[in-house]
């Protein structure tokens, strides 16, 4: 039993990071239409982004905990999410704004363009940085002092800090994102643009701005999955948005893609499937080189019996 | 500069005591080969209600999107008190125009009362970080915008259905609750797109007391109809379109009475093939 509880406690960790970069498909879906492919890197950026902060800080290893948590912490994740949303919004505005009109299959392919350039120019312009280190292979991630390699025993259970920080992110993040759609001006602003943009422009809305304000939520997200990723597993490189986007993606689409909750939901209920995979599957398909195989049969099956997702209303057209 | 002394001169014109509104001159729209809107020049004053008929087809609907901006008209000017419309519909509503559709485009996943706040976007000044910070600046206007929306659901008679979706509600009050978006917004010229299409006669006569009711505000409405008696009870003038082209305009005997709209609906004695009748001709009447 103490086997399931700590698979069940690993699952929600890995299922928050998943949901939160997930809730950037799935704003960004809800307004534009568009699968931004290019999110996976957006996550990546601001990892690098939270590294390069670290950097700047005079690479601090020696703060208290108590300090590193309060100050070290936050101030990396908001580098990270500065990092991030200033991409984010720079591919908005040059890669995917003149394409509005264009048939859908063009944004989408450019969003692949997209990612592969951010990849690649991480990789090779990274390390041009004065001081920094080279990006060709995985960079260690600062450890926070408190949050890294710490762990609390709960009963059997041994829970690690940084799957609490994962955690309470997601919770924060969800509640902050719920009180943004449904309590503010904007937020409903955003709900009125998914549904009927021409109607929302006749109302006064300034749609370029509502999708500015997707783009930069699910960039701020990712940016926090970015430095819960890299205390995690205590190395970031170039090319771990591609895994983590497709499994991001693959959550915004069990949940029920263009909705928020079904985003975070999908997140959770994938990361904890993969964690009990690998244990409670017997033999060889229980290794974990075969949890994405499960992560994807799981997709698999939600598309062919409930396509619209686990929360997803039925999508009816547009008149 | 000119514009303005132009208004002016028109207004003086008039008797100088309605303000002229809406001041659409020559609007053209082509698309393609086919001029839907051709040279059409119309005036709306404060205070009154100009009813806009014609058979399907006629421009009527392509007008409107000149005039709130979802068309940028090929040619032709559309003056809003005094001053030239700007080129986008988020701007033209904050100068004090407002619509309807034809086909209710509500926002069909939110409730009655959140439809009505959003038509409030471009009255508000708070921003994302008063939301953010949930400085007290935010809260008062959220509470006052909530009142305000509840007290616009009441004008149009739609109290008690606040948290209903949207899509959700009869079409009757679908209708309404358009209208009380529209209001929202607080124009002082509101374009309704055949408000009372599908309704039946009792629904009717609300939304006539209705569109009263928002002229004794001191709102002009400029109104697409097909029931004539709706709008041959209504309007103060009516102008009828047909082909794109603004047939006759005037009081609503004149209109009613003139051949060329009798034609243009029932066809002439000895119909020539092109001149056919528009196939919604009469569909108003068989409503009623």
């Amino acid at each position: 039993m103490d086997l399931f509880f700590q698979q069940l406690i690993n699952g929600l960790s890995l299922g928050s990071l998943y949901a939160l970069i997930a809730v950037g498909y799935t704003v960004v879906y809800g307004i534009v239409q568009l699968i931004n492919f290019a999110h996976g890197e957006i996550f990546m950026i601001g990892a690098f982004g939270a590294y390069a902060t670290w950097m700047v800080m005079g690479q601090p290893t020696d703060w208290s905990a108590p300090l590193s948590i309060l100050v070290l912490l936050p101030v990396m994740i908001i580098g990270g999410i500065i990092a991030s949303v200033a991409v984010a919004l720079l591919t908005e505005r040059w890669a995917y704004r003149p394409l509005r009109n264009a048939p859908r299959l063009a944004p989408l392919i450019t969003a692949i363009g997209v990612s592969v350039f951010l990849q690649e120019f991480v990789r090779l312009f990274y390390g041009y940085i004065p001081g920094f280190p080279d990006a060709k292979s995985a960079i260690p991630f600062p450890s926070v002092p408190g949050i890294s390699g710490e762990t609390i025993q709960v009963g059997g259970v041994l829970i690690q800090m940084t799957a609490v920080f994962t955690l309470a992110a997601l919770v924060v993040c969800w509640v902050f994102l719920w009180y943004y759609v449904n309590r503010t001006k904007t937020g409903r602003a955003m709900v009125a643009t998914s549904q009927d943009p021409d109607t929302a422009r006749l109302m006064g809305i300034n749609v370029d701005k509502v999708i500015m304000a997707a783009f930069a939520v699910g960039a701020a997200l990712a940016a926090i999955a970015g430095v819960a990723h890299g205390l995690r597993y205590g190395n970031i490189d170039f090319k771990m948005g591609f895994l983590a986007g497709l499994k991001a993606f693959t959550a915004a689409v069990l949940g029920g893609i263009g909705n928020i909750n079904g985003a975070v939901v999908g997140g959770l209920v994938l990361g904890v499937a993969e964690a009990m995979a690998t244990t409670f599957i017997p033999g060889q398909f229980g290794s974990s080189a075969w949890k994405d195989v499960w992560a994807f049969v799981l997709l698999i099956l939600v598309l062919v019996f409930r396509p619209q997702g686990l929360l997803g209303a039925k999508v009816v057209d547009r008149a | 500069m000119s514009s303005d002394t132009i208004t002016q001169a028109v207004s003086a014109a008039a008797g100088g005591g309605p303000e002229l509104l809406l001041d659409a001159r020559n609007v053209t729209m082509q698309f393609g080969g086919l001029r839907a809107v051709n040279d059409v020049s119309l005036q709306v004053h404060t205070g009154e209600i100009v009813g806009l008929i014609g058979p399907n087809g006629a421009g009527k609907t392509t007008f409107f999107n000149c005039l709130t901006g979802l068309y940028k008209p090929t040619s032709g000017t559309v003056f809003f008190a005094g001053e030239p419309l700007p080129p986008q519909p988020r701007l033209v509503v904050r100068t004090g125009m407002a619509r309807t559709f034809q086909n209710i485009r509500l926002f069909h996943n939110m409730t009655a009362l959140e439809n009505v706040m959003v038509g409030m976007y471009c009255r508000t000044k708070t921003n994302a970080i008063d939301a953010v910070f949930r400085l007290p600046r935010h809260r008062h206007e959220e509470l006052a915008s909530t009142e305000r929306a509840r007290e616009l659901l009441a004008f149009v008679g739609l109290s008690g259905t606040e948290n209903q979706l949207s899509r959700n509600l009869p079409y009757g009050d679908q209708r309404r609750l358009e209208i009380a978006r529209a209001l929202a917004t607080d124009p002082r010229l509101l374009l309704l797109d055949e408000p009372t299409a599908g309704m039946n006669p009792q629904e009717t006569r609300q939304a006539e007391e209705l569109i009263f009711k928002i002229r004794d505000l001191g709102l002009a409405v400029l109104v697409i109809e097909h029931d004539m008696r709706f709008i041959f009870n209504l309007c103060d003038r009516v102008a009828c379109l047909v082909r794109g082209e603004v047939l006759v305009e005037g009081v609503g005997d004149v209109v009613q009475n003139d051949p060329r709209v009798i034609e243009a609906y029932i066809g002439s004695p000895q119909t020539t093939p092109y001149e056919q009748p528009g196939p919604g001709s009469g569909k108003g009447a068989s409503d009623a």
